[in-house]
């Protein structure tokens, strides 16, 4: 008996744009994995963000629709209702969900839309070339916080995942991260539970993705994924922060 | 016996599969492909278990892993999905 692990068929056989070591590699092939897995492929589509993960459509193979800025939640929202048997996601990044996009994603959330939000969580503005984020950690240096970010002009980091915790509308949180093979394959289970309860129409589910930005952080891959661990989880805790579906179960 | 598989010519040289290893298969090479970084090869390969955990890290999904299994054993992983091992 042989058993393989290949390239997921839902990913194009072609070569990313992103830098090396970069996280959205690994989630595009995480979804596209479980999109094979719930032989959802024919029926699916993805909603892609500005920001590094522009060019989205490029790799998937399957349909994905472009938004504009922050404009992602919206966009799949028009979709799934005008054809609710279609499985529909959007992929953001921070800069496009947590700055730009929060009203879209906060009120779909709130609305409780049954969508899927994918959001990869790296801290900086990749594709612009690493600005600070509203998901930027405090004393983290930036092209724009050079001294390191400041909590009294700048902020502090917004958490996403808490933040639509508390809504009625969603159905389902989950932070993870991609620092580790096991975080993979936790990252897996929680884009796959979140894509479930969309196919049997259960409601809103979100999934933040902790992601290395190599590049922009200014550390090689394995000392970004280590810094990931910890520095990144002490300000944004991993965790199922919600499954109302699991929680009714128990009861 | 297991095999990994990788498409060195798309390798961009982020070395995460050769932390991922742990058995230590995979070792970064002296030359250079044609993207001008040391790519990922599979250097000890006799020691390769088939895990499957430097697939589960490649960010560009060139790993290809291939393992024989034993009878009735299941896959570690759910990165081996449907061979239909699984007991």
């Amino acid at each position: 008996m042989k058993s393989k692990i290949t390239r997921p068929e839902s990913l194009k056989n072609v070569e990313t744009h992103y830098c090396a070591g970069c996280g959205h590699g690994i989630v595009h092939r995480l979804i596209a994995e479980v999109v094979d897995e719930l032989g959802i492929r024919e029926r699916v589509v993805g909603v892609a963000p500005v920001g590094c993960a522009v060019l989205a459509y490029d790799y998937f193979n399957f349909d994905v629709s472009e938004a504009a800025h922050g404009r992602a939640p919206a966009v799949a929202t028009g979709m799934k209702r005008a054809r609710p048997d279609l499985i529909v996601f959007a992929y953001q990044g921070d800069g496009d969900l947590a700055a730009i996009g929060t009203a879209e994603i906060i009120h779909a959330a709130n609305r409780g839309e049954g969508i899927t939000v994918i959001f990869v969580n790296n801290g900086v503005y990749g594709m612009t070339g690493g600005q600070m984020a509203p998901t930027t950690m405090i004393g983290q240096k930036t092209e724009t916080s050079p001294r390191g970010r400041i909590a009294e002009s700048e902020g502090n980091p917004i958490r996403v995942a808490e933040l639509l915790t508390q809504f009625d509308g969603v159905k389902f949180v989950e932070r993870c991260t991609v620092s580790k093979p096991h975080n993979v394959l936790k990252a897996r289970a929680a884009i796959k539970a979140a894509l479930q309860i969309q196919v049997e129409g259960k409601g809103f589910g979100f999934v933040e993705i902790l992601s290395p930005c190599p590049t922009y952080w200014g550390l090689q891959p394995r000392v970004a994924m280590k810094m990931i661990d910890e520095r990144m989880t002490e300000v944004f805790p991993l965790g199922r922060y919600k499954n109302v579906y699991a929680q009714a179960a128990a009861r | 016996m297991a095999k990994v598989i990788i498409d060195t010519r798309r390798c961009k040289g982020c070395e995460l599969c050769v932390d991922a290893c742990p058995q230590g298969v995979i070792a970064m090479s002296k030359s250079l492909n044609d993207k001008g970084v040391h790519f990922a090869q599979p250097a000890r390969l006799e020691d390769c278990t088939g895990c499957g955990l430097c697939a589960i890290m490649c960010p560009e999904a060139i790993i290809e892993v291939e393992r024989e299994e034993a009878q009735g054993q299941g896959p570690p992983g759910p990165a081996h999905r449907g061979s239909g091992a699984r007991s």
